[in-house]
């Protein structure tokens, strides 16, 4: 059976790729993640504005209450050197190309032109195979229109293939006004894949302190149905390679993406939750699935149940929305 | 050989620098101003840099000086090339090891960074009082009186004393020299290696002591050989000078820097000669050229080898011509026959060795300058040399004081002016937290490596850590800068905070024709009607170049925060003429991506932008030729102070204190408290606002105020009338105040803008939650109205004590506070202890206080924040040392204890004169509550009275101490670099004696107040000074230390955690009739935190079990309980959440990534099995 499939360029022994997250932290949850069969690995987030911010932050309390008393000018040493750039997730990202032989994917989150650029490069020069850009805007100007926010992600992305040499991949929310036509507008600016979805952080209210507070839940299967309409429906229509992300927990639900037309499906939540040696039993499950129903490649089924070659296209589109509502009131009347 | 190249360093680190290249073993331990050596020495080892063996020295911080000599001595013993840094009470702690280290004949170099001892007061500024209290040990002393002499002469004595086989004190002057920057020629590797002769080192090895080849040393001698084996070293002092002179000569014909043990300059037929040593020696140089040039026949002798004190090269020394010598000491040996330097030559002159060189004896005459940093001028100096011209000279006079007294100071002309004409001399008033000395020290350094301009750099800071103004005093010129005195001609004067100029004059130095850089929040074209009208009239008459930029709005616009620096520095440079502007622009720009390119790209490109908006935005101010303000400078405090404080200490509040005639000053140091209100900073730019509608009277913001700004009271709604419109008031929640108004009110000129409580307050308004019932708002439009508000609400009658219940936080904080307004940081962790135990304890508290943060900000003049209430009782304060600050309040209170003894025994005595009942009461009162206190209050008064009418010996006795019969509370504080280093013996033996103390250690894991250096209780993984790589140990438990004695009351608190438990527990501790120890959590800011979130600090540090809240209270064994109470919750967060909040352990993830990590898995580790401990502990039934 080859469950073998190719994403931007990689050849990957299989379609399960960790998605970024903090398990990458861990060199030992990276090489366990590789011994029960994930076949890349995406790294955590680079944050420029997280690297901004530490510098200032190193640079304030350095000097905060400096030269004002005789008897305490300073109150810290002045260590020779500091890594207040990307140098620790540099080496982390060497580290992990050290510690396994699967593809390590950079993930890079900038929030600069220049810093994008850089960035990027150095992610490159630090030995990843390739890098996931993970663009997030949560535009709340009100005099913003959607046009100009659609720019900056293809000015990042154009700028990013120009000053790299490994695969782009490009994370994307799937807040925008035309999701297919933003898909095509990043294709065309040289993503070699997207990456559908980006899940936020969404604010909550904690009613006992009176205060918003960022809060993060782990995916549920129900999220999956978001990224595979849109790989169904995006499914043959670009050059770049598709992954889906989010909601994936079982050697079904990996399945049903590729099936709409995923080159590889990304776990995340499911490895917090069960572990990440979970993976080893969704690819004995996926093989079993697979020889149960005589398949004998994931290039096979990719695409299968795309819009483009399912029996019912439009069950992708607006009208589905409709019968779902119309299949649950019949079971409730 | 004369390799060497340019670099632009202050004294400390000139000797630090040989000090490191020289020696293998370096004991250190802070003080000021001698911890930038040791600082640097710990730096350099941390970054592995090596000696001139190629090997980095150890450096080992110790517990105290007196720790610090002990190791240094033992390395000797075994061979070890050694050093150490000190200064003042610190080499005082050394003498006794001094001795034998002489004795023994060990080569070694202490540096000391020369400074005053404590007498009447403590001061932290230089003068000779601490090394002239070691020139009687054995040990050689070699002076330096600028910061290049400070490396060579290091150097020369670290050659020396290999040969001479004798230890050696270097000095120079405390701050004057140990912090002036200046461009000095660096000695280089090769030098040091010429200079260091390594059979001589080998020889030192070679003497240590090995189990190889054992000797013994440190043996007893008795009567009969004691005295002659005294002797045996004598040679080795007859051949020192001529060894120190013979390595200043090689040292010479290394670099072409010639000195000798006595260094004349001036008149080769001079007449009139002033000896003197230390910087005073280049300020009287300078002053000799001077009257050369005007024909005066005037030498200096400079002394460089003070011990051994050769006669015969003195002598030599002056020329045959001489007729009168002033000799100047910079210290005072109060009923001496004359100060050291003078007793010294003295002897020289007039002793057997003198004969043959003088036709006539010279006339001489002593006299002291400069005692604790006092400025010492061409002025004074030229003044000595007049009174030298006298027929009758004064002896034993002062210069530079105003001695009304005993009238034993010289007049001079302060108008005598001593300025390079060329060059810029420039003066720079700003705040501390507005960066200016920080872009000054980096103006020097790019003056200075990149022109062959000269450079000097000298800076002067008030005694308030929080709101402290600075003044840096710059000067550049082309030929080398020998001018060790405060700028006194400027050409340029920068003043970075526009509230200066209605506070103080700062354009009295500036010269005709000079320039005027101001920062102020007005535009170029509206700024002139805001100054006062002594500013313009400064202006107007001295022609001055007005420039103004507002600085603060191009900082916030180019996201500098309130760093003013980069944005001022520039502006000096472009208007200074010190180089061409764009290449002045260009030099910055180089240094800024030299010197932030470390802490990130973004904070460089932040730095650029600012020096082109600086340009951009100052502007020149043409100005009318008549001065048009209307208004002047402010009066320094009320008219309404009392006159101790008009007269005496309001000149010190406008830095005119160095006009005050002797006879102002207190004679024994004695002060009266309670003048820190008189003192108005008006420092915050925001301060609290009470919102009356929706406080819930919790108490919580006052309790955390640090500076005790934030008060409510309770009283009768009729005593409202008379309110100022927008006073404030409402109903008091409480049950026990029903019936009564509530006040919650803020001290607007006090407040440091903190915002501690507005963090603490727990209300949220419910239409908009981002407002509480208390909420910061700018200051200055709400001050005047503030003010008013709080002369009535302070008028308002403070509440009946005896109806108070103390034990909770709400109706705790209506207790008048006796400590105020002091000088600590804003948003100090500290002082909410000391002021919490002055609400509740202070009209009957002695306290002994250590040296540190919490003595600075406790009785560092000009004014001082204990205070007392309207029955004029309140808190008696005084700091003894560092080191013996528990014993010093046990001596507190074994003499309450036996004044109270003796009382009893007198009352019982006079018992039927005072009357039998009155007396029992008084003998049998128990004194638990706080009315039993009032009550035996009333008693004391009454039997004083009653003793007035008696005129008995025991009577008159018994009156001086009736007092005592009323419950005194003794209290000793300090920080953790007392309680758990220095001070730890003593520490440790008051509270085995029982008595009943209490001591508070307010623990910022850190000495705060000389820096941030490790102490023991320092955590692990935290980066502080002397643990520059991270503390790979951890924190000394010092309470379960304590605990083990089984009668100590012990209690760790946090306030911000739990505010009703620190309350709890001082209450408790204080009535415990045995000794306590608190041991608080103290944010600080040398945790690298922003003060706002301390007390989120403290909660977190509870949550993650770093700091377990309890109490251990012996009292409760009797009761057959547990006497270890836990009183927090089992930790709920890992470690990192509280550590990753700060600075201290954040860096080293930045610096050392790894060993950060491995750092926090101990210390998680640390905390899980301290937390098991303590739960098995408090679980033991008793």
């Amino acid at each position: 059976m080859d469950l073998t499939t190719k994403y931007m360029g990689l050849k990957l022994r299989n379609p399960l790729v960790a998605s970024a997250s903090p398990i990458a932290h861990s060199l030992d949850a990276c090489r366990r993640m590789e011994d029960r069969g994930i076949s890349a690995i995406v790294c955590f987030s680079l944050f420029e504005e997280q690297i901004i911010q530490e510098s200032l932050s190193l640079e304030n309390h350095l000097t905060r209450g400096t030269e004002s008393y005789a008897e305490s000018l300073s109150y810290f040493p002045k260590p020779e050197f500091f890594l207040v750039g990307p140098e620790e997730y540099l080496a982390h990202i060497a580290k992990m190309k050290k510690a396994v032989g699967i593809p390590v994917i950079g993930s890079l989150n900038g929030c600069s032109m220049g810093g994008w650029t850089k960035y990027a490069q150095h992610i490159q020069d630090a030995g990843a195979d390739a890098i996931e850009l993970n663009i997030y805007l949560i535009p709340a100007d009100l005099d913003q229109a959607g046009e100009e926010i659609e720019k900056v992600y293809l000015d990042i992305i154009e700028s990013v293939k120009k000053s790299v040499r490994i695969p782009v991949a490009v994370k994307l929310g799937p807040y925008f006004n035309n999701m297919a036509n933003v898909a095509k507008r990043v294709d065309e600016a040289g993503a070699d894949a997207l990456v559908l979805f980006n899940r936020f952080y969404q604010p909550d209210i904690d009613l006992e302190n009176l205060e918003v507070k960022p809060s993060l839940h782990l995916s549920t299967p129900q999220a999956m149905r978001l990224p595979m309409r849109w790989i169904a429906l995006l499914y043959g229509r670009l050059k770049c390679s598709l992954a889906a992300t989010g909601g994936v927990h079982t050697a079904q639900d990996a399945l049903k993406m590729i099936m709409a037309g995923a080159d590889v499906t990304m776990l995340c939540s499911v490895l917090f939750k069960d572990g990440v040696d979970s993976t080893a039993t969704i690819l004995k499950d996926m093989q079993e699935w697979m020889q149960n129903n005589e398949y004998v490649s994931i290039a096979q089924m990719q695409g299968s149940m795309s819009q483009k070659s399912c029996s019912d296209p439009e069950a992708f589109e607006r009208a589905n929305y409709m019968k779902v509502l119309q299949s649950y009131s019949s079971r409730v009347i | 050989m004369k390799s060497s190249s340019v670099v632009n360093i202050d004294g400390n680190e000139a000797a630090a620098y040989i000090a490191f290249k020289t020696n293998e073993v370096i004991a250190i331990y802070p003080i000021t101003p001698s911890s930038g050596m040791g600082e640097l020495a710990d730096e350099w080892a941390s970054y592995n840099q090596k000696n001139i063996w190629n090997t980095t020295p150890l450096v080992q911080e110790m517990q105290s000086e007196a720790g610090a000599v002990g190791a240094l001595h033992g390395a000797l013993q075994r061979g070890a090339l050694t050093t150490t840094f000190t200064a003042s009470q610190g080499l005082l702690l050394m003498i006794p090891n001094m001795y034998k280290i002489a004795g023994e004949l060990s080569p070694v170099v202490f540096h000391v960074a020369a400074r005053s001892l404590a007498t009447q007061a403590l001061s932290i500024f230089g003068d000779h009082s601490d090394v002239m209290s070691v020139r009687q040990t054995g040990f050689a002393m070699l002076c330096s009186s600028t910061v290049q002499e400070v490396m060579d002469l290091a150097l020369i004595a670290q050659a020396a004393t290999l040969q001479a086989r004798l230890p050696f004190v270097h000095f120079f002057d405390g701050f004057r020299t140990s912090h002036e920057v200046t461009k000095i020629q660096k000695v280089s590797d090769e030098v040091i290696r010429a200079m260091i002769d390594e059979e001589l080192v080998l020889a030192h090895r070679k003497r240590g002591l090995t189990p190889d080849d054992p000797v013994i040393r440190g043996i007893t001698q008795n009567p009969d050989v004691y005295f002659q084996a005294r002797e045996t070293g004598n040679l080795f002092y007859e051949r020192c000078p001529g060894i120190v002179q013979k390595t200043m000569d090689q040292f010479a014909q290394l670099t072409g820097r010639q000195y000798h043990l006595f260094d004349y300059h001036g008149h080769p037929d001079a007449e009139r000669v002033v000896v003197i040593m230390g910087s005073g020696a280049a300020t009287t140089q300078e002053t000799v050229d001077r009257l050369l040039a005007m024909g005066q026949k005037v030498g200096v002798l400079k002394v460089r080898l003070y011990r051994p004190f050769s006669v015969e090269h003195l002598i030599k020394a002056l020329p045959r011509t001489v007729t009168s010598i002033a000799v100047l000491d910079r210290t005072k040996e109060p009923g001496s026959g004359g100060e050291p330097l003078y007793l010294d030559v003295a002897a020289a002159l007039y002793g057997n060795l003198s004969g043959g060189h003088f036709s006539k004896a010279p006339q001489l005459i002593g006299g002291r300058y400069g005692l604790s940093s006092k400025e010492f001028t061409p002025a004074m100096v030229k003044g000595v040399f007049d009174e030298l011209n006298k027929t009758a000279p004064k002896n034993n006079f002062s210069v530079g004081i105003n001695d009304d007294v005993s009238h034993l100071s010289l007049d001079y002309d302060p108008n005598f002016i001593i300025e390079p004409a060329d060059g810029v001399k420039a003066i720079f008033y700003g705040l501390g937290a507005d960066g200016t000395v920080g872009a000054n020290k980096n103006t020097i350094k790019i003056i200075g490596e990149n022109t062959d301009l000269f450079v000097q750099g000298y800076f002067v800071y008030d005694s308030k850590k929080s709101g402290s103004q600075t003044v840096s005093h710059l000067r550049f010129g082309p030929k080398p800068i020998h001018l060790p005195f405060l700028v006194t001609q400027a050409n340029f004067v920068g003043c970075h905070q526009f509230d200066f100029l209605d506070k103080y004059d700062l354009l009295d130095k500036v010269q005709e024709g000079g320039v005027f850089l101001l920062n102020a929040p007005f535009a170029h074209d509206k700024v002139w009607d805001e100054l006062p009208q002594e500013a313009q009239k400064s202006i107007i008459d001295k022609k001055l170049k007005f420039y103004v930029i507002d600085a603060y709005t191009v900082a916030r616009e180019a996201k500098m925060g309130g760093r003013i620096n980069t944005i001022m520095q520039t502006c000096f440079f472009a208007i200074s003429g010190i180089l061409p502007r764009e290449e002045a622009i260009k030099s910055i720009k180089d240094f800024i991506q030299k010197s932030y390119g470390k802490k990130g790209e973004h904070i460089v490109a932040m730095n650029f932008n600012a020096v082109d908006q600086s340009i951009a935005n100052m502007h020149e101010v043409q100005y009318p030729h008549q001065v048009t303000s209307r208004h002047s400078r402010s009066r320094t405090v009320a008219e309404q102070a009392p006159a101790f404080v008009k007269d005496v200490l309001s000149p010190m509040l406008a830095y005119q204190g160095d006009s005050l005639a002797v006879s102002r000053l207190p004679i024994d140091g004695t002060y009266p408290t309670g003048t820190a209100k008189w003192e108005k900073r008006n420092i915050a730019q925001e301060i609290p606002v009470w919102d009356e509608s929706i406080c819930i009277q919790c108490g919580k913001c006052s309790m955390v105020c640090p500076h005790a700004v934030i008060r409510f009271k309770v009283y009768e709604p009729p005593l409202l009338n008379g309110a100022p419109a927008g006073f404030k008031s409402t109903q008091a929640r409480d049950i026990q105040w029903k019936e009564l108004k509530y006040t919650l009110q803020v001290a607007p000129e006090d407040c440091t803008g903190c915002a501690l409580c507005v963090d603490v307050c727990p209300v949220k308004n419910k239409t908009e939650t981002k407002l509480k019932a208390i909420n910061m708002a700018p200051q200055r439009p709400i001050r005047e109205q503030e003010k008013a508000n709080w002369d009535f609400f302070l008028n308002l009658p403070e509440i009946n004590r005896r109806l108070v219940k103390r034990s909770a936080v709400r109706s705790s904080q209506v207790l008048e506070p006796l400590f105020e307004f002091s000088g600590a940081c804003t948003g100090c962790g500290e002082t909410p202890y000391i002021k919490l135990a002055t609400q509740l304890f202070g009209d009957r508290m002695l306290i002994g206080n250590a040296t540190g943060c919490s003595s600075i900000y406790g009785g560092n003049l000009p004014t001082t924040p204990y205070t007392k209430n309207k029955d004029g009782r309140g808190p008696a304060w005084c700091n003894s040392l560092f080191e013996d600050n528990a014993e010093f309040g046990l001596g507190m209170r074994l003499a309450v204890d036996k004044q109270k003894e003796q009382a009893v025994e007198l009352c019982i005595k006079l018992a039927g004169e005072i009357g039998s009942d009155l007396v029992d009461a008084i003998v049998h009162a128990k004194q638990l509550e706080e009315s039993d206190i009032f009550d035996q209050r009333d008693r004391v008064a009454a039997l004083k009275e009653k003793l007035k009418g008696i005129k008995s010996p025991d009577a008159q006795h018994l009156l001086s101490i009736a007092d005592m019969l009323v419950k005194k509370s003794v209290w000793i504080i300090g920080g953790d670099g007392w309680a758990y280093d220095i001070g730890f013996g003593g520490l440790d033996h008051v509270l085995s004696s029982g008595r009943n103390v209490n001591i508070l250690v307010l623990d910022t894991e850190v000495y705060s107040n000389t820096g941030g250096q490790a102490s023991k209780s320092t955590p692990r993984g935290a980066v502080a000074k002397f643990a520059s790589a991270g503390k790979a140990l951890g924190k000394k438990d010092l309470a379960r230390m304590m605990m083990t004695y089984g009668h100590v009351y012990v209690g760790m608190v946090a306030m911000g955690a739990k505010d009703e438990h620190t309350l709890r527990t001082f209450l408790e501790a204080e009535s415990y009739d045995g000794p306590s120890l608190i041991i608080a959590y103290s944010h600080c800011i040398a945790h690298g935190i922003d003060m706002i979130n301390g007390l989120q600090d403290q909660k977190t540090a509870v949550m993650a079990g770093y700091w377990p809240l309890f109490r251990y209270n012996p009292s409760l064994i009797l009761e057959g309980k547990n006497p270890l109470q836990i009183d927090s919750a089992e930790p709920s967060i890992p470690l990192k959440e509280f550590v990753y909040r700060q600075n201290r352990f954040t860096m080293l993830v930045k610096s050392n990534p790894e060993e950060a990590k491995r750092l926090l898995d101990l210390a998680q580790h640390d905390v899980e099995e301290r937390w098991k401990l303590y739960k098995t502990l408090a679980a033991e039934r008793t």
